[in-house]
């Protein structure tokens, strides 16, 4: 691995080792504001490499791997060798993370009280953290909330907010003034652009907050909205977590509780401005 | 330095790692968690000075491994359930052994798949039963299936439908084609009963199976893990009657192997006939340590070479190269 970056996201550390340098030229770029691992002693290793030595410059394709491998994961043109890496290190979390419950979630913070969102792919929990961020919620994180098991905590993972076609655009109004990496076109997703998260969420990131409401956020259908019961929460979140089977007794323990102490809503929204709307009335 | 080389320092000293460059702990975990040593390894050093970064990710392996420990005798439970009522004897291989009987090679030791041996001749009551009980084939293809059911030492591999765990079926050690022929009967013979009925073999048994599965089977891939078990179970069980045994399996030449690389690599104790080192043996530690710096394997040549040798050991050359015919027609390409 010829090219090397350390990075620290929320209290996770990675290790990105790349055959090119183009992934980590974009790591270094977007992620320039982040500090190293701690003790520079990485949690997780991710491996960007060409499956042969002449792919590093013949059609180069980067396949990721690291830690902990799902065999087969289809390789990517090197022009998106950013979202290889990013793919990595979510990989890496998903598979191998048991500090804490991970939830596939994003997360905003206002007056030490988080909003955790939570959903299938595409229903729109990147593009609300991030026109949350615009409105001067904190960022915790647009993929991964993480729960302490043993106080209930919700820790940010603020990584670079990943969005996804129509999003962009939407998102690049909201924040005019923001940095965003390059635009990936033809990906598995359609189009992805990488927004970095702001000087606040970054500044920040060490700071954990209580968990104070989860929302599952539908886009497509007429503004609704309705209480969720704890056991359906508790169900949808087992359904949304990649480690609550290994974490065993611990997983339950810290889920079981957060559907208790925290609500649940569900609501369905037409677009961006209706959402922000029903998220700010229920926060 | 070689980080598995560094790695085997570490569990053989844990002492050593005072003062380690972050560098070197990045390479030492990497290769630990690629040799499926993490948990080995944390349990070795946790409680030892080191930075509060390594000490988190010792407490995340610690637990990681008890959980693994959990499911693994749970799994074995299932197991001993679903085949209660046949009355054969079902012994417990490798990892699900160790931890079912509290050895020292079980602590914070990864375990895959469930392991078990059964008398060849109740294979078909154990296969029935385990597929009634929610067990599946994970082997679509024909061909292999019907490989694994004539020339392979045990069944294919069956899957769990809701737990998603692995188990192997065994009626002996090594494949009925390699020219090796462990005596299965004595091994079943000779196990010991633990209290729920499940057995393990006894302890002699135990390190010719771990020898005949890493010297006499195989390619070596990931065998740091295998040795370690080797090394351990030395040390619990001593040398008394081993050689015999092992003669008397047909793995004396395997055992031997496996005492010299434990001695080389982990600083096993030894009485003097089993120390040495042989011709080939320089090769075997370069294959057992063949790791980068990101826990990726290396030395493709000699990985390569040794995976030759594994199917030289399965199987004679012209059935070997029946199959490797077979199987690159259907597309198979060795990694």
């Amino acid at each position: 691995m010829r090219h090397l970056k350390l990075l620290r996201i929320g209290p996770i550390g990675f290790r990105v080792g790349s055959h090119w340098r183009g992934p980590v030229a974009a790591l270094d770029d977007l992620y320039c504001d982040y500090p190293e691992p701690q003790d520079g002693i990485a949690d997780f290793n991710v491996h960007l490499f060409a499956a042969r030595p002449w792919r590093r410059v013949l059609r180069p394709a980067v396949h990721i791997a690291g830690d902990f491998v799902i065999p087969d994961a289809a390789p990517l043109p090197l022009a998106q060798g950013l979202l290889a890496a990013e793919m990595g290190m979510n990989l890496q979390m998903a598979l191998g993370l048991r500090r804490y419950l991970l939830l596939h979630a994003s997360m905003v913070e206002r007056d030490g009280r988080a909003v955790l969102m939570t959903g299938i792919s595409g229903a729109g929990k990147s593009t609300l953290a991030a026109l949350l961020m615009a409105r001067g919620w904190r960022l915790m994180g647009d993929e991964f909330a993480l729960i302490d098991c043993a106080t209930g905590l919700a820790h940010a993972f603020p990584r670079l907010v990943s969005l996804k076609n129509e999003a962009i655009d939407v998102v690049a109004k909201a924040l005019p003034g923001a940095r965003f990496g390059p635009l990936l076109e033809g990906t598995p997703k359609g189009a992805i652009r990488h927004v970095v998260p702001d000087a606040r969420a970054i500044a920040a990131m060490d700071q954990p907050a209580e968990p104070s409401l989860i929302l599952f956020p539908r886009f497509g259908f007429d503004a609704a909205e309705r209480p969720v019961l704890p056991s359906e929460a508790f169900v949808r979140l087992t359904q949304s977590s990649t480690n609550y089977v290994n974490l065993a007794e611990r997983g339950f323990e810290a889920l079981a509780r957060l559907v208790q102490k925290v609500p649940s809503r569900a609501i369905d929204y037409p677009d961006a401005e209706t959402a922000i709307a029903m998220v700010e009335a229920l926060a | 330095m070689n980080p598995a080389l560094l790695l085997a320092r570490v569990l053989r000293d844990p002492a050593t790692i005072a003062g380690l460059a972050a560098a070197e702990w990045n390479a030492l975990w990497a290769v630990a968690r690629a040799e499926q040593l993490a948990g080995t390894l944390a349990h070795r050093i946790a409680g030892l000075p080191m930075p509060e970064a390594a000490a988190r990710l010792v407490a995340d392996a610690i637990a990681s491994a008890e959980q693994g420990r959990t499911a693994a005798l749970w799994e074995a439970e299932m197991a001993r359930r679903a085949l209660a009522d046949l009355d054969v004897p079902v012994v417990l291989l490798k990892g699900t052994a160790f931890a079912a009987a509290g050895l020292s090679p079980s602590v914070g030791r990864t375990i895959g798949d469930l392991d078990i041996l059964v008398p060849r001749d109740a294979m078909g009551a154990v296969e029935a039963a385990l597929l009634a009980a929610g067990w599946e084939w994970v082997k679509p293809d024909p061909y292999d299936d019907a490989y694994y059911r004539r020339w392979m030492h045990e069944l294919p591999p069956l899957i769990h439908r809701d737990r998603d765990k692995m188990i192997d079926v065994h009626h002996t050690i090594l494949p009925l084609t390699a020219r090796i022929r462990p005596d299965a009967a004595v091994l079943l013979a000779e196990s010991v009963a633990l209290e729920n009925g499940l057995r393990i073999p006894k302890p002699q048994d135990m390190l010719c199976h771990a020898a005949a599965h890493l010297f006499a089977d195989g390619d070596l891939a990931g065998g740091m893990r295998n040795l370690w078990d080797i090394h351990c179970l030395l040390g619990e069980f001593g040398f008394n009657g081993l050689a015999e045994r092992a003669a008397h399996h047909g793995l004396g030449a395997a055992m031997a192997r496996a005492v010299r690389q434990s001695v080389r690599l982990y600083g096993t104790e030894a009485p003097a006939a089993w120390q040495g080192w042989d011709a080939l043996d320089p090769l075997f530690l370069r294959r057992l340590t063949a790791r980068d710096h990101w826990g990726r394997s290396t030395r493709k040549a000699v990985q390569l070479g040794f995976y030759v040798r594994s199917h030289l050991l399965r199987m004679p050359p012209a059935m070997l190269a029946r199959h490797l015919w077979t199987k690159w027609r259907k597309g198979y390409r060795p990694a």
